[in-house]
């Protein structure tokens, strides 16, 4: 039977994998606040262990087809990539919380494209690293990519994982309430990642709890 | 006495932050902007400057290789590397070429401390 990410992982790891990543999140979401000076609101963090099929359905049902994603590829001992994903109607109105209200449209939709990357990459790089300091090893996160697409696309981005297209996707709803802006955050992985997570959420929870995962 | 600062980093955006705090708390400071760490060390072997801020996710060379050569260049000159990137790794990384590490996204609280930092040891003769 081919492992699924559901046989990988045991309760007690998906419920550290939760925590490391509402730490993350939280640190990112703390990030977004200061960039946009209002308070972000965040839904509880659903890890959900689905396959690459799942995780475009998921996504697919709640949002339109026209989605913004920020991306990066991070590499160490796991190997996988990062998204924020917000509908595209909403992107120039992330753009102008973060530059604030000094710049006129024309100067704001010339920015788009950068304010976005810079927007993703303190969200992503905060989540990331605060992830791999808890799990105390080296993530080499690369510069962030501004896509355009719907889920399907997002989810099959190239080049494909090496071994098979089993994924890992994490998702969670942020929302900047006062500006109507809200999306996701969505992390992947192959399957040899995720073994190699399953190790590292071994000695997570050791440190952690003093137990292990069994 | 009138101070240069070179800010380094590939967002125009997040070089138009760093200027905003600038121009607000140190009008006096002259500031010299590069989009990359060719550009940057063009500029310094131009006009040298008295202190750096450099980002550290850039496209070429990052900004702790940047931050390497601009101390070999100038020993004393005080430094900070700007990331949201906040691995312990990165930090100690950036502590030990001597550079300060300011997260991202950048506060006026920790812009000010780097610059009153970077102000007292300029005055007294660092560079």
């Amino acid at each position: 039977m081919t492992p699924t990410p559901r046989t990988v992982l045991n309760e007690l790891e998906v419920d550290a994998l939760t925590e490391l990543v509402n730490l993350g999140i939280s640190h990112a979401a703390l990030s977004l606040a200061k960039m946009v000076r209002e308070e972000v609101a965040l839904s509880v963090p659903k890890v959900t262990l689905v396959g690459r099929e799942e995780a475009i359905k998921i996504l697919g049902e709640r949002e339109s087809k026209n989605l913004v994603a920020v991306h990066q590829v991070f590499e160490g001992d796991i190997t996988g990539r990062v998204l924020l994903i917000f509908p595209e109607a909403r992107s120039l109105e992330l753009v102008r919380a973060v530059i604030g209200r000094d710049l006129s449209i024309e100067e704001i939709i010339e920015l788009e494209q950068e304010a976005l990357a810079e927007t993703g990459n303190v969200i992503l790089n905060g989540c990331l690293a605060t992830m791999a300091n808890l799990l105390q090893r080296n993530l080499k996160i690369s510069l962030p990519e501004v896509i355009r697409g719907d889920s399907a696309e997002f989810f099959n981005l190239q080049p494909p994982p090496e071994a098979g297209d089993t994924v890992m996707f994490i998702y969670i709803n942020f929302a900047v309430r006062m500006r109507n802006v809200d999306g996701y955050i969505a992390m992947l992985m192959d399957l040899p990642s995720l073994a190699a997570m399953k190790v590292l959420l071994g000695e997570f929870i050791q440190r952690t709890a003093g137990t292990s995962a069994g | 006495m009138s101070y240069k600062i070179l800010i380094v980093d590939d967002s125009r955006l997040a070089r138009m932050a760093v200027i905003k705090v600038l121009d607000a708390n140190y009008p006096g400071w002259t500031r010299v902007e590069a989009a990359n760490a060719d550009d940057a060390l063009r500029s310094v072997e131009e006009s040298p400057p008295d202190a750096a801020l450099l980002d550290f996710n850039m496209p070429g060379r990052d900004g702790l290789e940047l931050a390497a050569e601009l101390r070999r260049l100038k020993p004393l000159m005080p430094l900070g590397v700007i990331s949201a990137n906040h691995q312990q790794e990165i930090v100690a990384r950036a502590r030990a070429t001597g550079a300060s590490f300011l997260p991202k996204p950048l506060t006026e609280q920790a812009l000010g401390e780097f610059m009153e930092d970077a102000t007292q040891r300029l005055a007294k003769g660092a560079s």
